[in-house]
């Protein structure tokens, strides 16, 4: 073994290490390998750079490789779909940076108090954002959220079939498609041309005995926002089947809860609720429901119910009707689950708590002032239209067919003005031609939304970027 | 030695929902500009009346101080890694992970990247994902790695979804529908093949502590699809037979999936490419350093042969060798399991944790915590009342599973009473085991190699305390904690449907 003394390992002190060998009566760690069979044994030694044992070596090669990136501060992001830039209120980080939430795990009730109320607490804000009385801890990620739902609908429903927007997002579409193909067939349902918004005659038509559930996007992948709504719960109550809903959290301080509307199950991605984006690691799932049994019954991670103590007025929490995960009920359980994102929980809680209800209204009014405005402003660039016309929230598609340029080539040549243009869809959505996503948060200011559209005047009437596609 | 003296914090904070008062805000969020205002006009006509929320959510309304100090009381009341000896959380490998990392990830050109920015504007974080990758090959044997999977079990549920798409391509889907795991593996591997469509079949130790090897011969048929099993298992045992295992279910057309969540104590010793497996994941936050961040985000690396890289969740990351890239094309590829690319800012602190150590670093890793383990374990076994049962007197790697049955018997205090009991001395309660508890009054202990011989030294006193609390004044730890943040809980409402509350509003209804 080496004689480095490496700053994490205390034991690599060779007087340490030494002792502890004398204490087991033994002179090499090898004893210990016995058991490994030679033709188990890693022949020679893994080809690894050398290490960068100093701490500042460490830190100026991976500023070096990280100075490859050019990040959403210094270039005007309009990129949603799915992963979005919110102004993170300092305090989400000053909290989520805590060394007592960062480092501890999955110790309960009695070493780790604070973490059990602060889980409850997020469970219980979003409860209140939600208007529904069940709220899961964290998933993996939205669409895992969405994935799970649908399954909860088949078993509630033993029906075999999920239906689910055509022009919703093509990642969550593709983890729905592997994560309902045991028990599910998803069927996708058409949207409207002009508005973006489902199809209630498709629906009508696909909405046969046996559908465990429709799935709608609230607002839409595409950003509309779907307002057939009340509409679409009746046709899928009449079939017997679940109402699933994925709805923006960061919409709910001005849009009504899914819930009221006749949602069933409501999922989401708390992403929005003070997590940075990094690179779309900052996802965490969501499913809440009506406080019933036979939903109950169905979720397959960890819920945390309060209980009372042996000290009057004291609270406790822990996991609470454990036979449905599998870390109980093994291959009887729901479904599989394990490590997903709870640190995004007590951001989340934070993030909440700091808005209050005056906060996330007037958050829902900026970004539909803002979003609105941009598509305006941008639509009425020659050779530019506005794809969809109904309400939006956050994003819209522009479409450039009559200006004759791809958007690959338009968000090429916007990278020299320091953007990034909208996500291009004509790979998932070729029906929509050369058409982009964009996105306007509260982050994105009317100079912002001027700048990027005097970009494309110059881009599209060829004054600058006029590069092949 | 045992710090008696210690007290968690103890806040009686109220619940946020009780806090505040109308008007108070936290954050005041960015206003539109009056000109946007006044050209899109009156909000009523952006949307529609019967969209608008009629009844604002009840959320607090408190002022920025108030919520700071709020959760930072909570966060005093929480016991991190960072805080104490965290070696009771076996099977978790709670190391230290290096506060450099932090500021990695939390910089702008980490925090602030989006998934669809122009690829040639996230060179930095593609080069990671690629170099992490080889660096992954490398440390495992396979061919191909994805990053995908956000978690350990996400990727043990890749694992499965990948053999589903296997033998599917075969024309053998219907055919091979059962899946086999062992007892001791991660409850994980049953739940997450259940949860792809497959049976179950499960392995039992025999004597030796290792799953029974002819219950194997017996149980493989046409029918396997896959083999999925923890080496070590959860007791710590390395089973040597292991290639065995694997040939077996070769033999009859099978994968062979090989669970490392407990790696720490083979790196640079024993990989999946020697084992023969054709799957295997990781969980980087656990063996390559990451704070766990009460249950997340993680991130699960899942290794493939040559033959089941095809099958591997889109995208993956290339290298032309000027330009790293994502590459979608892979018609037989499952799909997604997790939305974009998986967990990057775990990955990023995983290549900096690899870069920071090299090969002779991680093999010290993988030594020094077999030493703490073996040190830990004969100083645990000086205690009355805890034994080592499967296979008493064979080598443990990286962790072991104890029982606190012989003390429990003589003093009728077990091993919940004990992890209560600990929370006293300032330690994190410990991991019992996941069920079915097959070692009876189960507790499981694992030093990594970022603590001293002093640490481990002041754990064993701590529980050498406990258990001679336990024969002298059993009332004592069965009523414990005593100086936590708050007393013993009642648990009906959490086993009783009717009684079970998540949130404050289903709370205050049902009380």
């Amino acid at each position: 073994m080496t004689k480095r003394t490496y700053p994490y390992m205390p034991g690599s002190v060779p007087a340490a290490k030494q002792a502890l060998l004398r204490e087991l009566g033994i002179d090499s760690v090898e004893v210990l390998l016995k058991d490994i069979p030679d033709d188990l044994r890693f022949p020679g030694k893994m080809k690894l750079p050398p290490p960068l044992l100093e701490e500042y070596e460490l830190k100026r090669h991976v500023q070096a490789v990280l100075a490859g990136n050019a990040n959403c501060q210094e270039y005007i992001s309009f990129l949603g779909a799915g992963c979005y830039q919110h102004y993170v209120p300092a305090v989400c980080d000053e909290v989520n940076s805590r060394a007592e939430f960062l480092t501890a795990y999955c110790g309960e009730t009695y070493s780790d108090h604070g973490k059990m109320q602060a889980i409850f607490e997020y469970c219980s804000l979003m409860a209140e954002l939600l208007d529904l009385d069940v709220v899961s801890y964290t998933l993996y990620d939205g669409g895992q959220a969405a994935a799970s739902a649908l399954r909860m609908a088949t078993r509630i429903t033993g029906g075999t079939r999920v239906l689910v927007p055509a022009t919703m997002h093509p990642e969550v579409l593709s983890q729905l498609q592997d994560y309902c193909r045991p028990v599910a067939q998803v069927v996708p349902v058409q949207t409207d041309a002009d508005s973006g918004r489902l199809n209630l005659e498709d629906l009508q038509a696909k909405l046969t005995p046996g559908t465990a559930a429709v799935f709608v996007e609230n607002p839409t992948y595409l950003g509309a926002i779907e307002t057939d709504v009340r509409e679409i719960a009746t046709l899928v109550h009449s079939q017997q089947a679940l109402f699933v809903v994925s709805a923006d959290p960061s919409s709910l301080g001005l849009l009504e809860s899914p819930a009221n509307y006749g949602a069933d199950i409501v999922v989401g991605d708390i992403q929005p609720l003070g997590m940075h984006m990094q690179y779309g690691g900052g996802c965490g799932g969501f499913i809440a429901t009506r406080d019933e049994p036979e939903f109950i019954n169905q979720y397959p991670t960890y819920l945390y119910g309060i209980t009372t103590t042996q000290r009057e007025g004291e609270y406790g929490w822990a996991r609470a009707l454990n036979y449905r995960t599998s870390h109980e009920g093994r291959e009887k359980a729901n479904e599989y689950f394990g490590t997903e994102s709870g640190l995004w929980a007590i951001t989340a809680a934070v993030y909440l708590s700091l808005m209050g209800p005056q906060g996330l209204r007037e958050l829902g009014e900026t970004i539909v002032y803002r979003s609105n405005y941009a598509r305006q402003v941008f639509s009425a660039l020659p050779g530019v239209e506005a794809r969809f016309t109904g309400p939006i929230f956050k994003e819209f598609v522009l479409n450039f067919d009559a200006c004759g340029r791809s958007v690959a080539s338009i968000n090429k040549a916007l990278l020299e003005y320091g953007i990034f243009g909208g996500k291009d869809l004509s790979q998932d959505f070729p029906h929509l031609g050369q058409s982009a996503l964009f996105c306007v948060t509260e982050v994105i200011t009317q100079a912002d939304i001027q700048r990027l559209a005097c970009a494309l005047q110059e881009i599209l009437a060829g004054e600058r970027g006029n590069g092949n596609d | 030695m045992t710090n008696k003296s210690f007290h968690q914090a103890r806040w009686n904070e109220p619940i946020i929902l009780e806090q505040g008062s109308p008007g108070e805000r936290g954050i005041i969020p960015p206003a539109p500009e009056p000109a946007v205002k006044e050209q899109v006009g009156a909000l009523e006509n952006l949307l529609p009346a019967e969209m608008q929320r009629t009844t604002p959510p009840r959320l607090p309304e408190l002022s920025q101080m108030q919520v700071l100090r709020h959760f930072l009381r909570l966060s005093q009341e929480t016991l991190g890694a960072d805080l104490c000896i965290d070696i009771g959380l076996g099977t978790c490998t709670m190391k230290y992970s290096p506060k450099i990392h932090e500021q990695f990830v939390r910089s702008p050109q980490m925090a602030a990247l989006h998934p669809y920015q122009d690829e040639n504007t996230v060179q930095g974080m593609l080069k990671v994902m690629y170099e992490l990758e080889q660096f992954l090959k490398e440390i495992s044997g396979m061919d191909r790695f994805s990053l995908q999977p956000a978690g350990g079990t996400q990727a043990i549920y890749t694992n499965a979804a990948i053999v589903r798409a296997y033998h599917h391509s075969r024309g053998e889907g219907e055919q091979r529908d059962e899946v086999i795991t062992t007892i001791l593996s991660h409850p994980g591997n049953a739940g997450a093949a259940s949860t792809a469509g497959f049976k179950v079949l499960t392995l039992m130790p025999g004597d030796d502590g290792l799953p029974d090897i002819e219950t194997l011969k017996a149980i493989v048929s046409q029918r396997t699809a896959a083999l999925l099993i923890t080496n070590p298992e959860d007791t710590g045992i390395f089973n040597p037979r292991i290639k065995e295992f694997v040939d077996i279910v070769h033999e009859v057309g099978g994968l062979c999936v090989y669970d490392q969540a407990n790696l720490n104590g083979l790196l640079g010793i024993s990989r999946a490419r020697e084992a023969g497996f054709d799957l295997c994941h990781y969980n980087l936050h656990k063996t390559f350093s990451s704070p766990h961040g009460c249950q997340g985000p993680g991130a699960g690396a899942l290794g493939a042969t040559e033959k089941l890289a095809r099958f591997l969740p889109v995208p993956t990351v290339e290298f032309d060798g000027e330009k790293h890239w994502l590459n979608y094309d892979s018609p037989e590829s499952i799909g997604k399991v997790r939305k974009f690319y998986g967990v990057p800012a775990v990955m990023l602190r995983a290549y900096a944790y690899i870069l920071s150590l090299g090969a002779e670093g991680l093999q010290a890793v993988a030594e020094l915590s077999i030493l703490n383990n073996n040190y830990l374990v004969k100083k645990l076994l000086e205690i009355e009342g805890l034994t080592l049962p499967l296979a008493p007197g064979k080598n443990r790697l990286d962790q072991a599973r104890f029982s606190w049955q012989k003390l429990q018997a003589e003093t009728g205090v077990g091993t919940d009473d004990i992890n209560r009991r600990i929370v006293d001395y300032g330690l994190q309660s410990y991991f019992t085991s996941h069920h079915p508890r097959i070692i009876p009054e189960p507790f499981t202990p694992e030093p990594p190699e970022t603590y001293s011989k002093a640490d481990i030294d002041k754990y064993v006193e701590i529980l050498r305390q406990v258990a001679r609390e336990a024969y002298e004044d059993p009332e004592l730890v069965r009523t414990a904690p005593h100086r936590s943040t708050i007393t013993k809980i009642d648990t009906e409402p959490l086993v009783e449907m009717d009684k079970f509350a998540c949130t404050w509003r289903a709370f205050k209804k049902k009380r």
